[in-house]
């Protein structure tokens, strides 16, 4: 009896809260067919906020993949003090509010602030353009690639690494023969958890944005705007774009983590 | 653009035999370390540590009084108010409700369970403007249920609910995966009803993965923005949000407003992140 | 040869969004790129003024970048380095911050019909039908009724709003103290002050409120997208002004230029005439007539927007920021 109970309890709250609101936009935005969905998807704004979306996203990911493989060999292969400061510096994005990523980015990065300005005069706008919002979203997905890899590499053990070494294989040949394929299913969820966050991050990239449209706009930018100029075909179209991206990671996310064992 | 870091990897044998041949590598590495290291730190000192140095610097830059100041008008308080108490709720009921749903995902069987299992962590994937809209039509004036929210506390609740579900059930469900059956049987064959079981055998070893949960919950939760914006009004004193209050002063360009009250969730973050850490460290130590 | 092919895949991606990014931010193939920063109500009419100015042969090559937002947001954000050829603000005030910042040049008001490029006035909205029966100026602080209107120190479509009811109410100022006296009970029934002219309208949509103090344009412009709203001009109001002007750091003064010409020109005047925007050019072919209330006052009656802003708008010590306080809602920062 307490079993269905409690079954009931948890599939009612998850359709309430999850299911059926997700539902019903997919249902809404499909509503009048395929044709005002693509109509809707295929203006100007649209397809460059799908664009600006690609580009910030791509940058975001291959910054923090590489700063996330190499930070994580760090921590786990070497030794060396204020590593555990290292550690939570890494995790520190977590518990930082969007709006504040902004802020903080704003305060250092903008046309009137110290290092903003001086990188406006040399000609590499930050705020208010494209740069601006690849911070944004690096910082927001920092953490991401790095919390993956590490209790792999852990995991891995170094003994075939220090084979490779003593064999006079380089550094790099190492790390690619023996450390990555070793990493690869780790690596490959991280890389699709970062992409998830970097697609999806609407807050800190509100505020350094500048709300340029055609510009600066990305697909969630585009949607609340979308649905502040009362066109909610265009907004809930968007929206449920990025929903079924959404679920198309979960689906990879849970692949990798079954092949890899991340 | 970032300079690619490849922090060669090499064994680090600490005390390890001082082979002549492992001097030179050793040298290598140490060096390799500091460049890799040097590196990681430029990354997170321009993207992380600067600005949020910035932050805190900014809100106090006029002195403890404005920050004080700032903080304590009369809408920035009620938004902070707001959102610790809310985030407290909402972890709870995440405490809760998140320990019920994994329960049922490890020790139920059903059609669909591996369904329920994936939809768990849409949260994590679905931007947040998109949770705040698919809640608001379904929650909100066009509601096909007749059910609006939109513009009450409960809206923030439920949108707030919405985003840190997968917190609680992710982490109980690994704990209670691994619980010791063994001792649940000896348990019952001692003659302890299914109640007394969970309480003496099962729940204290959840009981760390429940509060690590609650605390991310409610770590998340004070953060939130992007979700409650729509359905919630935003109306000071009554659901406006501190995010959302510190969004309004950035657009006002009172920088140093909505610096003080980013000091504030940052620390109220960071306190309930260490009390986490603390607790974990106890718990492994047990 | 594996981590080759990754590395050939990569540096192709690679290349591929610097060309993407070089797309969106810059010009390419001898086009012009413009960017406009406008308040938040016009932008579905300069979306149809743009192309319509592209079919222009001064326009044929030009590209434009729009940003929408409230109009003292938008204001703050080129002065704070959001780069801008063309800027068009809801209220004059807002340009007149960028003209003291050396942004926008002192004699912008040289243009056609005073640099205005738009009219409009001040109108009560309510919900279809008119229920409540709300019409006038006295109406709005019955009791119960809830009246939507947006931050004034942050949405320039607010500060109109607080003038007209101010203006109305105190006979064009001659009567002060019954003209504040009736904002501070106003605003007594206002239950949210979204932070924008269109935010606020999506408030008011959702259903909150009895009624809301609106452009006219924005109600037409709610109708017009099917929004269940009704609106009356009341006998005694303000006539909005909506100036725009050129950057003086404008990349490209000619074309942009060209395109302020071409806004106060019959063409994009129609358009704005279609979109509910009341023209300031004399007798534009083709456009709708708007009716013209007995008591239509401007802010010149006023004493101009330097005596008004100081008056009422100034975040420490003015009428709004009393009543506010009283309130104890944000005043924000100038």
């Amino acid at each position: 009896m307490m079993r269905y109970a409690l079954r009931v309890v948890a599939l009612t709250y998850l359709a309430l809260l999850l299911v059926l609101p997700v539902g019903l936009i997919v249902w809404r935005t499909f509503g009048h067919g395929l044709g005002p969905f693509a109509a809707s998807l295929s203006t100007p704004s649209a397809v460059h906020a799908i664009q600006v979306t690609a580009v910030v996203a791509f940058w975001a990911v291959l910054l923090n993949t590489v700063f996330g493989v190499g930070v994580a060999l760090l921590l786990v292969r070497h030794e060396f003090p204020g590593k555990r400061a290292l550690n939570a510096l890494v995790d520190l994005p977590v518990a930082v509010s969007p709006v504040v990523v902004g802020l903080a980015l704003i305060l250092v990065y903008g046309a009137h602030a110290p290092v903003g300005a001086w990188l406006a005069r040399v000609g590499i706008p930050v705020i208010f353009s494209i740069p601006g919002m690849v911070l944004a979203t690096v910082f927001v997905a920092l953490p991401l690639v790095a919390r993956a890899v590490v209790p792999v590499l852990r995991e891995m053990g170094d003994e075939q690494e220090q084979a490779a070494h003593t064999l006079g294989a380089g550094p790099l040949q190492t790390f690619g023969r023996v450390t990555l394929p070793g990493i690869r299913a780790a690596l490959g969820y991280g890389i699709v958890l970062c992409l998830a966050r970097s697609l999806g991050e609407y807050g800190a990239v509100a505020v350094v944005s500048g709300r340029l449209v055609g510009q600066t706009q990305t697909m969630t930018l585009f949607v609340e705007e979308r649905f502040a100029a009362f066109d909610q075909q265009a907004a809930f179209s968007a929206a449920t774009v990025l929903a079924l991206a959404a679920i198309v990671i979960l689906l990879l996310t849970k692949l990798l983590r079954s092949k890899g064992g991340a | 653009m970032a300079t690619v870091v490849t922090a060669p990897s090499g064994a680090v044998a600490p005390g390890g035999a001082a082979h002549a041949r492992r001097a030179p590598a050793r040298l290598r590495r140490s060096r390799a370390t500091a460049v890799g290291l040097g590196a990681a730190t430029l990354y997170l000192s321009l993207v992380v540590l600067i600005p949020l140095v910035a932050v805190v610097w900014t809100s106090v830059g006029d002195g403890p009084g404005a920050f004080v100041a700032a903080v304590t008008t009369p809408s920035a308080w009620a938004s902070l108010t707001l959102t610790v108490g809310v985030s407290l709720v909402v972890a709870l009921v995440n405490l809760l409700l998140g320990s019920v749903i994994a329960w049922v995902l490890v020790r139920d069987t059903f059609p669909g369970k591996a369904l329920v299992d994936l939809v768990i962590d849409l949260p994590f994937a679905l931007p947040t403007i998109v949770a705040g809209l698919v809640l608001l039509a379904l929650y909100g004036p066009d509601s096909p249920v007749g059910l609006d929210l939109a513009y009450t506390r409960a809206a923030i609740v439920v949108a707030l609910l919405f985003v840190t579900l997968p917190f609680v059930v992710r982490t109980v469900q690994p704990v209670l995966g691994e619980v010791d059956r063994e001792m649940e049987e000896a348990a019952a064959s001692l003659g302890a009803g299914p109640w007394l079981t969970f309480r003496r055998v099962i729940l204290p070893n959840l009981v760390p993965a429940m509060l690590s949960g609650t605390a991310l919950a409610f770590t998340r939760a004070i953060a939130e923005f992007g979700s409650v914006v729509l359905i919630s009004g935003n109306i000071p004193f009554r659901t406006e949000v501190a995010a959302v209050h510190v969004f309004g002063q950035i657009e006002s360009d009172d920088t140093t407003a909505a610096a003080a009250v980013s000091t504030v969730l940052l620390v109220v973050a960071l306190v309930a992140l260490v009390a986490l850490d603390l607790l974990q460290r106890r718990g492994a130590r047990r | 040869m594996r981590v080759g092919i990754l590395r050939a895949v990569v540096a192709l991606l690679l290349t591929a969004s610097l060309s993407g990014c070089v797309g969106t931010a810059a010009t390419g193939g001898g086009a012009v790129r413009l960017s406009l920063v406008a308040y938040s109500t016009p932008q579905e009419a300069y979306g149809k003024i743009i192309a319509a100015f592209q079919k222009t042969p001064e326009g044929r090559n030009v590209t434009f970048s729009q940003s929408y937002g409230a109009s003292g947001d938008q204001s703050r954000a080129v002065a704070a380095g959001l780069k801008a050829d063309i800027v068009a603000f809801s209220l004059e005030p807002d340009l007149t911050r960028l003209v003291k910042q050396g942004i926008v040049a002192a004699d912008w008001e040289n243009a056609p019909a005073g640099g205005m490029v738009t009219d409009s006035v001040v109108i009560i909205g309510t919900r279809k039908g008119n229920p409540e029966e709300l019409t006038g100026w006295s109406d709005l602080t019955k009791a119960g009724v809830e009246v939507l209107t947006p931050n004034p120190f942050t949405s320039g479509g607010a500060r109109w709003n607080v003038l007209a009811a101010y203006g109305a109410t105190s006979a064009r100022g001659t009567q002060h103290a019954r003209g504040v006296e009736y904002l501070g009970t106003l605003f007594g029934h206002v239950p949210v002050q979204d932070d924008s002219a269109r935010k606020s309208l999506q408030t008011f949509t959702s259903g909150k409120g009895d009624a809301i103090l609106a452009y006219e344009n924005e109600a037409i412009f709610a109708q017009s997208k099917g929004q269940a709203l009704d609106y009356t001009i009341p006998d005694s109001t303000i006539l909005i002004e909506n100036p725009a002007a050129v950057t003086v750091n404008s990349a490209h003064p000619e074309e942009a230029g060209a395109f302020l010409a071409f806004l106060h020109g019959p063409v994009a005047q129609k358009i704005f005439a279609d979109n509910g925007y009341r023209p300031t050019a004399a007798d534009v072919p083709g456009a709708r007539s708007f009716p013209t209330p007995p008591g239509l006052f401007t802010i010149a009656d006023l004493g101009g927007w330097d005596t008004a802003d100081a008056r009422f708008f100034d975040p420490a010590h003015s009428v709004m920021a009393d009543v506010e306080r009283r309130l104890g809602v944000s005043t924000g920062k100038k």
